[in-house]
């Protein structure tokens, strides 16, 4: 990157348990996107070592390989939704299995089954301008469902959307914590947060609290 | 797999091109201009080339006209400025010294004389020739025959005639078996010959009349004489080489000094052919330059416009990143992409230029246009094989650099809400 480094994350020690729903919460600049972006293998780390299962996330990990890992293990939610505005609502939950090379029929099938679970199988062929920002939400966390992670990271999730639906979004994210899926959530709301099981609270870099249960 | 039939990735492809209509367009239009030029161009060049090569006729392109001139060198006590006069036995020389040497069609020509037939006449230039000359200069025997070796060897009074004699003397009648008298003395025609391709300097062929030169130096007291002669290599041997040779030889037999630059004159078609082969070998290089150079304006402009392509497309490349793609499918894609547009707008530009040169052709043959020097334009295979592959690899190319930005896109980066 740069040459000015800068020390965001400033020694991070934390094992979130496998099957946790956790949220990390902090004011802009704590660090909370950068700490996100290194649990998506989206960010390099400078040092220490992020496990995660069983499998070593190495810090000089080739594209190719994190964008394997990413495939398989992490599934992501945006605030912004990020859904690709060209396709439909069932084809952009199905990319993730376009990388995976499912064929192109199964791909749709299981779509329609992640759309189904999030209320969404009417929809399916809308184009996400034909959506609800919630609406867009839900498509957006099937996408991040039907690769079966192990891990779904969600930035803000609901930082776009009004607290009704933020609620409904919110309970998508417990019935898929249900199934035993760990479920981070980035977020700076409080009642977000409190529909979670445990709170990060980071602060300029290092954790405040340890893993706060609520 | 992400293959080149893979359904998904053309679906992205028509996608983002259908989102930017314009845009295709204007970079399609680049590529497929230069291509078009390109083809235009050479296949116009094809055709100055065949007009040209066409005014060669059909004559045997290895042959040479051999005559005498006026000598500048003192030589053996003939002065300066003698014309020698070449004879029938002299190929005979010629045939014993000149091994490269494959036939001769000498030619005695003693000018207008009146030629009359019944109550048509009219002055025609005669001609005395022995058997071989339509080969050599291209004839074409439209009725009856040329003079043969019994004509010549009894000396009888035959004569072969040109289109435009018959046309003015026997009007649509079969002048074959008719009588004529030539300068007063009477001659059966045989036959009847032209140009096979007629042009500005060989149109006096069709005004001339064709007598056995043994015949011509009895009636006409022109002895041995004759005017000039045509010569031609043997396959395998070039004219080029032979004609030194041949005016070494000549120089010797009439007693002309071997360094006199005058004295035999001589021209030979092969020569003047490689001159103009050279020049088309300099247009056509000039022409692929330019061609090649509209080209990859071309090439670049679609180049530009992918790397503004994956510079919108930034936030979809970051997302697909963070859903799992691989740097080398982001790659796949845009070169893909660039591919596509390259080879389909190159491939109509191929199809429009060889379309109109087709047309252009089609237009002169039909309304028998015969322009000078501009003969059956046409687009050969190689220029369309070659076209075709510069194509492909073009788009490769100009989708090289862009596809090298996309790949390093940074998902983070590309993700953050503005």
């Amino acid at each position: 990157m740069g040459t000015n480094r800068l020390h965001v994350l400033k020694g991070l020690d934390i094992d979130i348990e496998s099957g946790s729903l956790v949220s990390i919460m902090g004011s802009s600049g704590s660090g909370k996107s950068t700490l996100l972006n290194i649990l998506g293998i989206l960010d390099d780390y400078d040092e220490g070592e992020y496990w995660l299962g069983d499998t070593l996330v190495d810090k000089n990990l080739s594209e190719t390989e994190g964008a394997r890992l990413r495939n398989r293990h992490i599934g992501f939610v945006f605030q912004s939704f990020n859904l690709l505005n060209f396709k439909t609502a069932r084809e952009n939950v199905a990319l993730p299995l376009y990388y995976q090379k499912v064929p192109r029929k199964e791909r749709a099938e299981i779509a329609l089954e992640y759309l189904d679970q999030v209320g969404l199988a009417p929809w399916a062929e809308h184009y996400p301008n034909q959506l609800s920002g919630g609406q867009q939400q839900r498509v957006a966390i099937a996408r991040a469902l039907i690769g079966e992670p192990k891990v779904i990271l969600a930035d803000e999730p609901t930082g776009a959307l009004d607290s009704k639906t933020s609620r409904e979004v919110m309970e998508i994210f417990q019935k898929v914590n249900e199934r035993g899926i760990t479920t981070i959530i980035v977020t700076h709301e409080h009642d977000i947060s409190k529909m979670t099981n445990h709170i990060i609270r980071l602060k300029d870099g290092v954790i405040e609290n340890g893993l706060e249960h609520v | 797999m992400s293959g080149l039939f893979d359904r998904d990735k053309w679906q992205e492809i028509f996608a983002t091109l259908r989102k930017n209509k314009l845009r295709t367009f204007l970079t399609a239009l680049g590529v497929f201009w230069g291509i078009f030029m390109l083809v235009f161009l050479l296949g116009m060049g094809k055709g100055l080339e065949n007009g040209v090569y066409k005014d060669f006729g059909s004559n045997a392109k290895n042959i040479m006209w051999v005559w005498t001139n006026r000598t500048t060198l003192p030589y053996k006590g003939f002065k300066a400025g003698r014309i020698a006069r070449l004879k029938l036995n002299d190929l005979e020389v010629l045939r014993e010294k000149v091994e490269e040497l494959d036939k001769i069609a000498p030619r005695s020509d003693i000018g207008q004389h009146p030629v009359v037939y019944k109550l048509n006449s009219g002055d025609y230039n005669i001609r005395g020739e022995l058997t071989g000359m339509p080969e050599i200069e291209g004839f074409q025997i439209t009725t009856g025959r040329y003079i043969n070796e019994a004509d010549i060897e009894h000396g009888k009074k035959t004569v072969v005639i040109g289109s435009t004699v018959r046309k003015e003397l026997f009007g649509a009648l079969n002048p074959v078996g008719e009588h004529i008298t030539i300068r007063g003395v009477d001659f059966t025609v045989v036959g009847e010959f032209r140009p096979a391709q007629l042009k500005e300097w060989n149109r006096s062929d069709m005004e001339a009349l064709v007598i056995p030169l043994t015949t011509m130096s009895r009636a006409f007291g022109r002895g041995e004489n004759i005017d000039y002669m045509i010569v031609s290599a043997k396959p395998g041997y070039r004219v080029a080489n032979m004609e030194p040779k041949i005016r070494r030889v000549l120089k010797e037999q009439k007693t002309i000094h071997p360094d006199d630059p005058q004295g035999i004159g001589g021209f030979n078609l092969e020569e003047r052919f490689q001159q103009v082969q050279s020049l088309f070998i300099g247009i056509k290089g000039f022409l692929w330059f330019v061609g090649i150079g509209t080209l990859l304006a071309g090439i670049i402009g679609v180049s530009n416009i992918m790397l503004i392509i994956v510079k919108e497309r930034t936030k979809e490349i970051g997302i697909r990143k963070a859903l799992g793609a691989t740097p080398n499918s982001i790659i796949n894609l845009i070169i893909t992409e660039s591919v596509f547009i390259t080879a389909l707008s190159g491939y109509l530009g191929l199809i429009m230029g060889t379309f109109l040169i087709g047309l252009i052709n089609y237009i002169m043959v039909s309304n028998n246009l015969e322009p000078e020097n501009f003969y059956n334009p046409q687009v050969n295979i190689t220029v369309g094989v070659v076209a075709l592959m510069i194509l492909v690899l073009s788009g490769v190319l100009a989708g090289f650099i862009p596809a090298m930005q996309a790949a390093k896109v940074n998902p983070v980066n590309a993700l953050k809400d503005e």
